[in-house]
């Protein structure tokens, strides 16, 4: 199989539309898998008693966040050095689920800070460059809308978001970099978690959950995008798919 | 278990359905945007087949 044939919206377009429903239904059994750990298997903190479940949302969304942002940093690369177009459709298409997903982050974490910390809101090195994770992804949106020239607007775009990365290690490594009010990592590729394995097992799966949901809405907006974008071309009004 | 008990979440319901209730909010609004948009893409290609 040659990977390179799908580098081009035309033949994207059907794979992506044959391949969403598969994301989508994996997603919503995680989801209800998940759920149903968070709530109903996972026991009660000791220290912090039931307001901790917010754990199971808080985490996959934040990951989110910070991971669409990556992958939108290398669609970036691809779509400036290789000048692929579908690279830049990709970009816009996962903009607004990494929003929505640091948007949730940020929600969450407020509505979990306020009974453990007594403060919905501290200016502290994780909170702020989360925040401005959030704006990021807002700029990239409201610059992608402001420029008429389509190729202009993606090279720009793709310029913004891969200086923007920058900020994705901040966030990461903002716990230890600083003192902050936010808690150190308790789950990290390199150690062993320091959580119950109940509720360490219970965040990956949502977080896997949110991995499905973000690859099925992508390839769903893609597909729109790409039908804005090529109308008008032949091979689109010939696949009715 | 009890119902009721469930929901209070020991007194934290508030911010425990607070965070969830958002959270199936947001991916609920963005199902619904995304289908729009979706079908509206889908229209344009298919005034464009007759």
């Amino acid at each position: 199989m040659n990977i390179y044939k799908y580098a081009s919206p035309a033949s994207f377009y059907p794979l992506a539309g044959k391949a969403w429903p598969f994301f989508a239904v994996t997603a919503a059994i995680l989801v209800a898998v998940g759920l149903y750990i968070s709530f109903f298997v996972a026991p009660t903190d000791f220290q912090q008693g039931e307001v901790y479940r917010v754990i199971f949302i808080h985490v996959p969304a934040a990951w989110m966040g910070m991971f669409i942002y990556l992958v939108m940093a290398g669609y970036g690369v691809l779509a400036l050095s290789f000048n692929t177009r579908l690279a830049a459709m990709m970009m816009e298409a996962l903009a607004p689920t990494g929003a929505m997903f640091t948007a949730l982050a940020l929600w969450t974490g407020a509505l979990w800070g306020k009974p453990t910390w007594g403060a919905y809101w501290v200016w502290d090195a994780r909170m702020t460059s989360t925040l401005i994770l959030l704006f990021l992804y807002v700029g990239y949106i409201a610059l992608n809308n402001a420029i008429e020239d389509r190729r202009r607007a993606d090279k720009a775009c793709a310029l913004l978001v891969i200086v923007g990365s920058i900020n994705v290690p901040i966030i990461y490594f903002s716990v230890k970099w600083w003192n902050t009010l936010h808690q150190g990592s308790s789950v990290s590729p390199v150690m062993a978690p320091k959580m119950a394995a109940i509720m360490v097992n219970g965040m990956l799966i949502m977080t896997l959950a949110c991995w499905m949901y973000s690859i099925a809405v992508a390839l769903v907006r893609v597909r729109a995008i790409i039908a804005e974008r090529e109308a008008g071309a032949e091979w689109l009004s010939r696949s009715k798919a | 278990m009890n119902w009721a008990e469930f929901f209070s979440m020991g007194g934290r319901g508030f911010y425990v359905w607070g965070s969830f209730g958002a959270f199936a909010l947001g991916v609920l609004i963005e199902i619904i945007a995304l289908r729009h948009r979706a079908m509206r893409a889908q229209a344009t290609v298919n005034k464009e087949v007759r």
